[in-house]
């Protein structure tokens, strides 16, 4: 059978196949659902929250970089990447929708900014906008998915089978985002001197966010064998880090931590003024036409 | 009588329709009880926009074989990996053009290694056969391919990335 055969045979006389996309169904329809006992399944949703809400922002963010990036094929990398992380959203979100009676859509687009979890490195705008950088984009990128890709690693042994099945699911991914991410960095930061100052720049706009990825939150400290303590997490992402930076003839940035409001943040909800615009684009449609699917 | 896992067998990846969604290794249970259906299907990739339209046409093509009852299930666990693409559809890949992937062996556990350059893989040119290949782009028209270029006959081709 030829390709245009096969194309055509799929498509059939259906008008209601016309783009895929349409009609999407649950992201967990037929995967094992039970809860672990002796857990507070509201604490289970609050997790599934932070984790989902990382890669529901993040995933928005890169998305923003589609045909604005330096080269054709890194607007279809960061798109790829975009739409993994948002993959792994979609099933986080609706195993916390799973106590919370709400669907995904609930969840993505009709929460306030105070009921989302995301950490801050994920909301902050890095470009392609006014102040961005493609250099900055990448730090983030680099710092983000070796720090997840670390957490799903230890992830795959949760004591909740969903949460579990994401982890094995997403960890290829992730490896793969983090081997594009390195690469760049490397690229970069032993490239030209122009090329070098702007990948410098990056790590340093990004790092007072890399506190609070390694700060365990109380909903953490509680989910013990079902949760991944982030804190646990420092040692395996420093070093992945540091040879990255040392291969790339990169600077480390001093530790410094960005502001918290009554020692909150994004975990709890508190998040940096990028988040309402974020929101307001991402939300528009779904608020302003409750029900529109494409 | 035609089976329902004959059926279900013989449904088309929408993104790679040289392949069936059992050469895909996607198809992972078909039971069949009074008519009614229970097919269970893994995604790819997280978010593999292709997962809906596989569903829709499983239902579509067991429906219009005459089977009362359709439930289209998914299973994250065991996670598809490209080794579950079977060997005839890895020789259907090559025949159309597109380099398949090569077996990358069970996971482990532990820290996932770090590559600051690119794994060099053999990759032959599904064209000409010429192992002198080099990559072009890490992602490629969907989620599961890179794009390639042959520097033998210079076609550039797609592979579907080990995953």
């Amino acid at each position: 059978m030829s390709f245009d055969n096969a194309y055509e045979s799929l498509l059939g006389h259906e008008d209601s196949h016309w783009a895929f996309g349409t009609g999407f169904s649950e992201a967990l329809s037929g995967v094992n659902r039970e809860f672990p006992a002796g857990v507070d399944r509201d604490d289970i949703a609050t997790y599934c929250l932070m984790l989902g809400d990382d890669a529901l922002i993040f995933s928005q963010r890169l998305s923003e970089w589609c045909s604005r990036a330096p080269e054709l094929e890194e607007d279809i990398a960061l798109a790829n990447i975009a739409l993994d992380l948002l993959g792994q959203a979609r099933m986080l979100l609706t195993r916390a929708g799973e106590v919370l009676g709400k669907s995904e859509d609930d969840l993505a687009y009709l929460r306030d900014e105070r009921e989302f979890r995301n950490v801050h490195l994920a909301e902050i705008d890095c470009g392609p906008g006014p102040g961005g950088d493609f250099g900055t984009t990448i730090a983030r990128l680099l710092v983000f998915s070796s720090w997840r890709l670390a957490l799903f690693s230890r992830l795959r042994g949760s004591a909740d089978p969903v949460l579990a099945a994401v982890a094995e699911k997403g960890l290829k991914e992730l490896a793969y985002h983090r081997d594009h991410a390195a690469q760049w960095t490397v690229r970069l930061g032993d490239g030209t001197d122009e090329s070098h100052r702007r990948m410098q720049a990056g790590l340093e706009r990004v790092w007072p966010f890399v506190d609070e990825l390694f700060a365990t939150h109380p909903v953490e400290a509680r989910l013990a064998g079902v949760a991944v303590d982030p804190a646990s997490l420092k040692s395996e992402v420093d070093g992945v880090l540091e040879a990255v930076f040392s291969a790339a003839g990169l600077s480390r940035p001093a530790d410094t931590r960005a502001a918290r409001v009554a020692g909150m943040a994004g975990r709890d909800g508190v998040h940096t003024e990028a988040m309402g615009y974020l929101l307001a684009e991402m939300q528009h449609l779904h608020r302003s036409l409750p029900g529109a699917v494409w | 009588m035609t089976t329902a896992l004959e059926i279900a067998s013989a449904v088309r990846d929408p993104e790679l329709p040289v392949l069936t969604l059992a050469d895909l290794g996607v198809l992972r249970d078909v039971s069949e009880e009074d008519g009614r259906v229970v097919v269970t299907i893994t995604p790819t990739y997280s978010g593999c926009p292709a997962i809906d339209e596989m569903g829709a046409d499983l239902r579509r093509s067991l429906l219009a074989a005459g089977f009362a009852e359709v439930e289209v299930r998914l299973s994250l666990s065991p996670a598809w990996t490209t080794d579950w693409i079977s060997a005839e559809g890895r020789s259907k890949l090559a025949a159309a053009g597109i380099a398949p992937p090569s077996r990358i062996g069970p996971s482990v556990a532990g820290p996932v290694p770090l590559n600051l350059v690119p794994p060099s893989r053999q990759v032959a040119c599904p064209q000409c056969g010429s192992p002198n290949t080099s990559e072009i782009s890490r992602f490629g028209s969907t989620a599961c391919k890179a794009l390639r270029r042959c520097n033998a006959c210079s076609e550039p081709f797609e592979h579907v990335k080990e995953i």
